[in-house]
């Protein structure tokens, strides 16, 4: 018993048919309460007024956007090492997910900005490494549209994938020295003694674990969508020839 | 890996347009832009390090899709695959005559293009040393790029989706040590960051260019 008999279709699709309806009901549960606490049962910020409330969709979002590449990077890392196709499916499954993440984290952030920074959008180097990794979503979802082999698919955007990766984190490094940020520093962080204030940070702990299963549901979908197209593919050739 | 690279160049320059279409699209994308800015030469002299460096990349990305096209229609590239040089190598001769072709030039080139932009009078010397320093990694990039959209009828869109993100890194350090050069400030810091990312991606990616190539070809 190991976690790589999951990597056979049949398991997979019964597993995650068994625990798709719970993680949907926990995350959910997270986001109501995350996200009603934070938006209704908060105090203002005595500086960005409500403004700040829209931290409980900006930073899950961006977090998650961050998390849905690394999550392909790894099962591409899968994909390509012990040639297993649900690895390949789920990393095709994540992109979109990853992507709409992005818009939102960028998009929540132009509206923030626009009362607090004056502005809706400023070179600063978060924001712009953001519009890059959007940048390169977009590129690995088309590589996938553009070519019909599924396995060569998924061996190009794998490495895509892993290449893409060591050119968002240098971009990453690279936009920090080309101009100083007006974005904040992160809001939290695991070594850090004081995150955000406690009546900021609860609700915001919640709506993070929303995000988190949120995303595993949509990639959970996604990837058994992904399997069964795979299958009605392989029974439609079989009925042409 | 000599003859590789040889045949590529001659094939290059008999073909017409090797080395003349680059240069050709880098002065015309100029001229635009001074008419689309206006002939403010305090302006244009502000931004005319940056302008070279973009006009240069997308110089570059032009002359991408001919890398492997021409070689993968006629069946060369399936014996290069089989032939006893590692495909690493191949590649690398490849994106040393892309380099030669585009990179090269437009770097010589660059110094008359800053003339008509108003670079002022000590960018020159920076401007040109970012571009020999940093166009070798555009061409090795785009060589990776140019594999994987290898065989794809809309090959030449896609490729530019891909490959720009990629090539954010070096547009910024070598736009960096441009612009800090023409005004003279201290520039040690992108340049030594220029050239080592031209280094390791001349080192590291042939290897996922080969293995790329390798899957299309299967």
């Amino acid at each position: 018993m190991s976690l790589w008999e999951y990597a056979n279709p049949v398991k997979f699709l019964n597993l995650s048919g068994r625990v798709l309806p719970w993680v949907a009901l926990l995350s959910a549960i997270c986001l109501v309460v995350g996200l009603i606490w934070g938006f209704f049962f908060t105090p203002d910020d005595y500086r960005m007024g409500s403004t700040v409330k829209i931290i409980y969709i900006h930073v899950p979002a961006a977090l998650m956007a961050i998390n849905a590449w690394f999550m392909m990077l790894v099962a591409s890392l899968i994909w390509l090492i012990r040639r297993h196709h649900v690895s390949a499916l789920a990393a095709k499954a994540a992109a979109p997910v990853g992507l709409v993440m992005t818009l939102i984290a960028l998009i929540t952030g132009a509206i923030w900005g626009q009362p607090m920074w004056g502005t809706w959008w400023a070179w600063d180097p978060r924001l712009t490494s953001f519009l890059i990794l959007f940048q390169f979503y977009i590129g690995y979802l088309a590589l996938w549209k553009a070519i019909e082999n599924p396995d060569s698919a998924a061996d190009l955007t794998s490495i895509l994938c892993i290449v893409g990766s060591v050119f968002a984190v240098l971009s990453r490094y690279a936009v920090n020295f080309w101009n100083q940020g007006l974005h904040q520093g992160a809001s939290l962080s695991l070594d850090k003694e004081k995150n955000v204030a406690n009546e900021f940070y609860h609700p915001l702990l919640f709506s993070i674990a929303g995000f988190v299963f949120l995303f595993l549901v949509l990639v959970l979908i996604g990837t058994r969508s992904e399997i069964r197209i795979r299958r009605a593919s392989v029974i439609v050739a079989r009925k042409i020839r | 890996m000599r003859a590789v690279l040889l045949r590529d160049l001659r094939l290059a320059m008999r073909v017409g347009g090797g080395f003349g279409l680059a240069i050709m699209f880098f002065l015309i994308v100029a001229v635009l832009v001074a008419l689309g800015v206006g002939p403010d030469v305090a302006l244009l002299s502000d931004i005319s390090s940056g302008i070279l460096w973009v006009i240069a990349l997308l110089a570059c990305l032009l002359s991408l899709d001919r890398i492997f096209s021409l070689d993968y229609e006629d069946g060369t590239l399936d014996h290069l695959v089989i032939a006893p040089l590692p495909l690493e190598s191949v590649v690398l001769a490849k994106a040393t005559a892309h380099w030669l072709t585009t990179g090269l030039p437009l770097g010589l080139v660059s110094p008359l293009v800053g003339l008509m932009l108003g670079l002022p009078a000590e960018g020159y010397l920076w401007l040109v040393l970012s571009l020999a320093l940093g166009t070798p990694a555009l061409s090795v990039i785009g060589t990776f790029g140019a594999a994987l959209t290898l065989g794809l009828k809309r090959g030449g869109l896609l490729l530019s989706v891909l490959i720009l993100p990629l090539y954010v890194p070096t547009l910024i350090f070598g736009a960096e040590v441009a612009r800090r050069g023409s005004i003279g400030i201290e520039l040690q810091t992108p340049l030594w960051m220029l050239l080592g990312l031209s280094f390791g991606v001349v080192a590291i990616l042939p290897f996922a260019s080969a293995a790329v190539l390798r899957i299309n070809l299967r």
